[in-house]
């Protein structure tokens, strides 16, 4: 009888898979191979040092995948087959899930075209396995996302064209450019931005308090892909404190350049992160945790844990950290604010918050929603039924470098806007902050070139100057179906035909003087 | 300050039993229950073993299983053929 094989152990076989399945170059330059490697300032002394500490290998990867996606689709068929978009909590809900596959599924597509590039780049085999794997995982993240909303799109408007949206309409060039950004730098910057200051520091506050969220208001398919894809993130987390603690490892040279750019990612990715704070306080109607509170957990308390960890290499936490741990009791209310103005350039509907939603956000938010916000909401519930549903039609002025409208407002005033300017070679350029104006003045020539929506549309560039063209021609956003009010709306009056109830006649015509 | 390791699962069944060993391996954790998700958090240092998992569930385990259930993670990770680590330094 033949001996069975001993198993290798998983230290074993992770060694054989990243060291002993590659080569070094006999009759070309490495640095030929790998062009990428070196123009970032960043120096590798030795590649063996790279370690996946799950030493996932390609057999126990597939095994492990092939399991989480049969899972994955038996819950998106029984989904559909029980009709589970009638049991969930409320039609709003289903606008969170309109932005989200408009806004954050195009950009697992971005991140697998990331990673499938910058693994090319690497000449360490560690590396270039771990890239590979991530590569392939983000790409299904893309797939099971669209998978599980095409259900919704059978039943709901505005999810009908979300990558050609994507590419376009004004909101979302906010998560666009932000990862255009990152796929555009070198190799290990783009490492830098999405596994370490993304994935690692910032996913948490997207996939994990988010999708809980929508585990409570009844929305079995994207509680299970967010928590699918979030397995796969853990593993991409890990490989972001590994690749940090490498970079910084090889080279003292290098702790400089990483810092700059922990900087400059957790300022960007602190911004794209408004939205989900909106979501998760504005369109998830039982909710679960007020976004200040996700992120003092995922960020202060983990972060905080972090970033103490890495002292000892000399790193210190982002600046403008400050700025940014303050926010977290305005920027869902400014940005949900803006929305609701711009409601009628939006593939999502939008509204006023109920009374008990009001007093909800007044109890998470004691310091500043009764000051700030809460009057102004009850002003515009009150226009509403009045006819005067407000919808502002003044384009706005976008920051240069995160995109987002220049809402938000000065740290020690929350009643005075956050506006920066500066001068480069005869342009002058706007910025919401001090944190996305150094991220300009350290490379002006990348960000001088940014596609601003509102100036391609005042530049003519959008198929028409006046905002109901730009909104159906170019944007491809059915008007009076898919944008305006939610109450009135299509989507509310089938929520109200799938309840059993009448819709009021009274709240609708909600969007009679829009532009 | 303190410094939190934490670890989350999907609220199912293979969790229930990696909950119960966390705990027991782990007595100072904390758990929590939320929506579809248990997060179990503790100071520098989270322990699952591989022995204690294959008491609970009474057949042989495999540390890498962990990967289906697992929603996210913070701490520095640790892995190897008995047991899988989370600290911070």
């Amino acid at each position: 009888m033949p001996v069975k094989n001993k198993k290798l152990n998983l230290k074993d076989k992770y060694q054989y898979l990243t060291r002993d399945m590659a080569w070094e170059p006999s009759y070309q330059k490495k640095e030929d191979i790998f062009p990428n490697e070196s123009f970032e300032g960043i120096k590798i002394t030795d590649w063996s040092q790279w370690e996946d500490p799950f030493r996932l290998t390609m057999d126990a990867y597939w095994k492990y995948q092939a399991e989480k996606e049969k899972k994955l689709y038996a819950i998106f068929d029984a989904f559909a087959q029980n009709n589970g978009h009638q049991n969930i909590s409320d039609a709003r809900y289903v606008n969170a899930l309109k932005l989200f596959l408009t806004g954050v599924s195009p950009l697992e597509h971005a991140a697998f075209q990331g990673y499938a590039r910058v693994g090319r780049d690497f000449s360490g085999a560690g590396a270039r396995v771990a890239c590979q794997m991530q590569a392939i995982d983000e790409l299904r993240h893309s797939q099971t996302q669209q998978h599980a909303m095409s259900h919704y799109n059978k039943h709901f408007n505005g999810l009908h064209d979300a990558a050609h949206m994507h590419d376009r309409v004004w909101f979302l060039s906010v998560p666009k450019s932000f990862f255009d950004d990152a796929r555009t730098a070198g190799p290990f910057e783009f490492l830098t931005a999405i596994s370490f200051s993304f994935e690692y520091v910032l996913t948490n506050l997207l996939f994990v308090p988010f999708m809980s969220g929508a585990a409570y208001n009844g929305d079995m398919a994207t509680v299970t892909f967010g928590f699918s894809a979030q397995s796969d993130e853990a593993r991409h987390m890990t490989l972001g404190l590994e690749v940090i603690k490498f970079i910084l490892e090889q080279h003292e040279d290098n702790v400089p350049i990483v810092q700059r750019w922990i900087d400059k990612w957790f300022w960007r990715g602190f911004r794209l992160l408004s939205l989900v704070g909106m979501m998760m306080d504005y369109m998830l109607p039982n909710r679960v945790m007020s976004w200040a509170e996700a992120w003092e957990v995922y960020y202060e308390q983990n972060g905080g844990a972090l970033f103490k960890d890495l002292e000892r290499y000399g790193i210190r936490p982002p600046k403008y950290q400050d700025v940014a741990n303050d926010a977290k009791n305005h920027v869902s209310h400014q940005a949900w604010a803006t929305f609701y103005q711009y409601g009628h350039a939006t593939n999502f509907h939008t509204w006023m918050p109920e009374k008990d939603e009001l007093d909800w956000l007044s109890q998470k938010y004691p310091e500043t929603f009764d000051k700030y916000y809460r009057p102004r909401f009850e002003y515009w519930a009150k226009e509403h039924p009045e006819g005067r549903r407000f919808y502002n039609n003044t384009l706005p002025q976008l920051c240069q470098v995160c995109q987002i409208p220049t809402i938000f407002t000065e740290k020690d005033d929350p009643t005075v806007l956050s506006h920066r300017q500066i001068v480069h070679e005869g342009e002058r350029y706007h910025f919401c902050s001090d944190g996305c104006c150094d991220i300009f003045k350290d490379e002006p020539e990348k960000y001088v070139q940014a596609w601003l929506p509102v100036h391609q549309i005042y530049q003519g560039n959008c198929e028409g100057g006046d905002v109901e063209t730009v909104v159906s021609k170019y944007y491809h956003i059915n008007i009076g179906e898919d944008n305006f009010e939610y109450i009135g709306s299509p989507d509310h009056k089938r929520w109200l035909s799938i309840k059993g109830k009448q819709s009021d006649d009274k709240e609708s015509g909600s969007s009679q003087d829009a532009a | 300050m303190s410094q939190l390791v934490f670890i989350a699962f999907q609220d199912n069944d293979n969790a229930r039993y990696l909950v119960d060993a966390i705990a027991e391996d782990n007595p100072e954790a904390e758990v929590q229950h939320q929506p579809a998700m248990i997060r179990i958090q503790a100071e520098k240092r989270l322990v699952i073993n591989r022995e204690t998992m294959e008491e609970k569930l009474g057949r042989d385990w495999d540390v890498q299983e962990m990967l289906i259930d697992v929603i996210s993670i913070g701490g520095n990770v640790d892995e190897d053929d008995d047991h899988f680590i989370l600290q911070w330094n």
